[in-house]
């Protein structure tokens, strides 16, 4: 029930939190002095092509950008109706993209699920590699395994992710003709998901998840190897030792159990900066998730573009830290317990 | 953990008249930084890393004097030139350093330069010669160099880039603006993350419930798209020392938050000493028992939590840079240097123009290193 309760509230102040996003996406967007519409009107004028200048005037109406900033953000978010019928975010009118002269829900698309899905490959690959590493560096520390992992996981803090992303690409198809660039193979865009290109999907998706994995993976390995660490230093395991489990045993049923919620609880600090990567590592490698987009888009000073975008993203992540907070709150019943006393 | 300590035994000889308090006393009297410094000295890797990093700083102003060309300067027979080494033995014989003259050639089946080294005429090096002229530390002009190649021929250590400027000189040149962002940015970060985390941690009640909560806002949020967002928003027309400037700015107003979190958690539970109340007695005002009383009491912990946001603070310029929102050229910098490395093709054809990443990595490690090192013996009294 508390657990419910909680989830509830996490929820609430989410939706504030991003209603605050949302004013400061909005303040950035605008910052640049002048936006795309007038550039353009300028641009026409002074070529002297009064059609395009009809258009672009007509634009600017119809999304309401001729009105005062303040009203201008309502009308985006979708408090205020538009003048003419531009009925804002909140009822799924994502606004209309100057840049690529279509609607903004038609560019996004298909590379809003992509951007999840590439993700969601990063989460569970910074599990499945920090787990066992983690828990093999505490369990063996000062031995090799513990020194490797040290090493690995400084040089992977190190090295700027785009640069990983290059070199990666360029061996992993030398030596394991892993393929170059993008999701799928070209053929599969824009068709049905079959059976086919979710293979392709996969093959494709290893370099990527690999180079936006690996900095938050070693983060969490040392952080996993710390906390066991900790924990192997008290006296329960002696105790446990003492009683004949085997190492094995002793290890997973007692300090994983409680090293793990510190584990669980750290993906919502990781994901801001795993979304960033993903990013960053997209233009580099031409995926095509929504941050190649993002990057003409805010180039461009498309602001329904960009201003939806940045929304996106801000909410993935929320999201993502939501459910972490919540599979804490699960996990760890003293977090319970004391939310209840409070 | 399985394998319990044996049994400790001092093998020094027993002298049964000595104090056993004597040499302990003497440890406990020292100050402070004379107690961390000793249990830093024995942090090897931090006290390299601390030697690398002073000398990197100190010798920037210098870096003109040292690199063979200048930053710009374009040589237009020698287009992505292949690095040249410096040789020590000709034939077998020791003449110095020297480096065999190149002379371009056009492979008309590849489409490339090829660079033919001419075997027979070693050209030796010169030393304290004259060049590119340029400024030392900013302001004094000079036009000496340390070695430059001899007349008519070239010196490309590390290779050129596709406009044939010497990439070596341009990694010692964007070594100024790399490492300077960096400081820049966590200034910015360091003000703003102790002015509002002291205020929230000191004062307590509503002015806390709101930084808090901006606090949790920004730390939520993916940094990169906010830093593209941002930079994108620098007027093109700018000078490269405005956008340079703004840059670091912007790169420390979006990471002041996890500082500002530090600083309220040690605040709000110093706030409680008694000396604190002593010196609220004798009529401080919070200005004043912040700035004598309390920070002072963590400003180790602040530089070695500055020492490891620095490296992010060099990678978020790489970053911008690189994908073109950051410094733009003229400015040198590695990560505008990189941002020519972008395609698969540079990496695969001419691998010498990534050869920033490594001064990066060197770099980022290093502060790393030497952050947990300052880290590790801030606590002189514990093991």
């Amino acid at each position: 029930m508390s657990t419910l309760r909680y989830a509830l509230y996490r929820m609430m102040t989410m939706v504030l939190t991003l209603l605050v996003v949302s004013v400061l996406v909005f303040a950035i967007i605008n910052l640049p002095p002048g936006d795309y519409l007038s550039n353009q009107i300028n641009e026409l004028r002074a070529t002297g092509q009064s059609a395009g200048v009809a258009k672009a005037e007509f634009l600017r109406r119809e999304y309401s950008l001729d009105q005062p900033l303040w009203k201008q953000y309502m009308i985006w978010v979708g408090f205020l109706p538009g003048p003419n019928g531009f009925s804002g975010l909140l009822q799924g009118d994502w606004g209309w993209s100057f840049e690529f002269e279509r609607p903004v829900a038609d560019i996004v698309g298909d590379s809003l699920w992509l951007t999840v899905v590439v993700n969601l490959a990063a989460v569970l690959f910074i599990y499945a590699v920090a787990l066992p590493l983690g828990m093999l560096a505490a369990a063996k520390s000062r031995s090799w395994i513990d020194y490797t992992a040290a090493l690995v996981a400084y040089l992977g803090l190190a090295t700027p992710n785009f640069l990983l992303a290059l070199i990666l690409f360029y061996y992993g198809h030398k030596y394991f003709n892993l393929p170059i660039g993008g999701l799928m193979d070209p053929i599969f865009e824009g068709q049905p998901l079959t059976w086919d290109k979710l293979q392709s999907i996969l093959v494709h998706l290893i370099v990527p998840t690999f180079v936006i994995g690996t900095s938050g993976a070693s983060a969490m390995t040392q952080r996993l190897r710390a906390n066991m660490l900790d924990e192997l230093g008290k006296p329960y395991v002696e105790t446990a030792i003492a009683k004949g489990l085997s190492e094995r045993r002793m290890l997973v049923k007692y300090p994983l159990r409680v090293a793990f919620n510190p584990f669980v609880a750290d993906i919502g600090n990781l994901l801001p900066s795993m979304v960033s990567g993903s990013v960053l590592v997209s233009v580099v490698l031409g995926l095509q998730t929504i941050g190649p987009t993002l990057l003409t888009a805010l180039k461009t000073q498309d602001q329904f573009l960009s201003g939806f975008i940045l929304m996106f993203v801000a909410l993935l992540t929320l999201i993502g830290t939501m459910i972490s907070d919540i599979l804490l709150v699960m996990l760890d019943p003293r977090i319970r317990y004391e939310g209840r006393e409070s | 953990m399985t394998d319990r300590p044996d049994r400790f035994v001092d093998d020094a000889p027993f002298d049964p008249t000595a104090s056993a308090l004597d040499l302990e006393r003497a440890d406990l009297d020292a100050p402070g930084w004379v107690l961390v410094w000793r249990k830093f000295r024995t942090h090897k890797l931090g006290l390299i890393s601390g030697l690398f990093i002073a000398f990197s700083y100190i010798m920037l102003p210098f870096w003109g004097f040292v690199a063979p060309y200048g930053p710009n300067e374009r040589n237009e027979e020698y287009l992505y030139a292949s690095p040249q080494k410096i040789r020590l033995f000709h034939e077998g014989e020791f003449i110095g350093p020297f480096i065999y003259p190149v002379t371009a050639e056009a492979n008309l089946t590849t489409f490339q330069w090829e660079f033919v080294p001419d075997t027979d005429n070693p050209a030796p090096l010169r030393w304290f010669c004259e060049g590119t002229p340029y400024k030392l530390a900013g302001f004094i002009p000079s036009d000496t160099h340390l070695f430059c190649p001899a007349e008519g021929t070239t010196v490309f250590v590390w290779g050129s880039d596709r406009l044939g400027r010497d990439v070596f000189s341009r990694i010692l040149y964007g070594a100024q603006l790399s490492l300077t962002v960096g400081l820049i940015g966590i200034l910015v970060s360091f003000s703003l993350g102790i002015f509002f985390g002291s205020i929230a941690g000191y004062f307590g009640g509503g002015i806390d419930w709101v930084i808090n909560r901006v606090i949790e806002i920004l730390r939520s949020l993916p940094e990169l798209p906010l830093w593209l967002a941002l930079s994108a928003a620098v007027p093109s027309n700018w000078g490269p020392v405005a956008v340079f400037f703004i840059i670091s700015i912007i790169l420390g107003i979006l990471d002041w938050p996890g500082l500002a979190r530090s600083v309220r958690a040690k605040f709000l539970s110093l706030r409680e000493e008694e000396y604190v109340r002593a010196a609220e007695m004798m009529g401080a005002k919070p200005g004043r028992v912040i700035g004598r009383h309390l920070l002072p009491n963590f400003a180790s912990h602040l530089i070695a939590s500055a020492t490891l946001s620095i490296p992010a603070m060099i990678l978020g310029e790489t970053a911008l840079s690189f994908l073109g929102l950051g410094l733009r050229a003229p400015a040198v910098s590695w990560g505008v240097m990189l941002n020519d490395a972008q395609n698969l093709a540079s990496i695969e054809i001419y691998p010498w123009t990534a050869l920033p990443m490594v001064p990066i990595i060197v770099v980022v490690l290093a502060f790393n290193f030497l952050g947990d090192g300052l880290r590790d013996s801030l606590d002189p009294y514990q093991d």
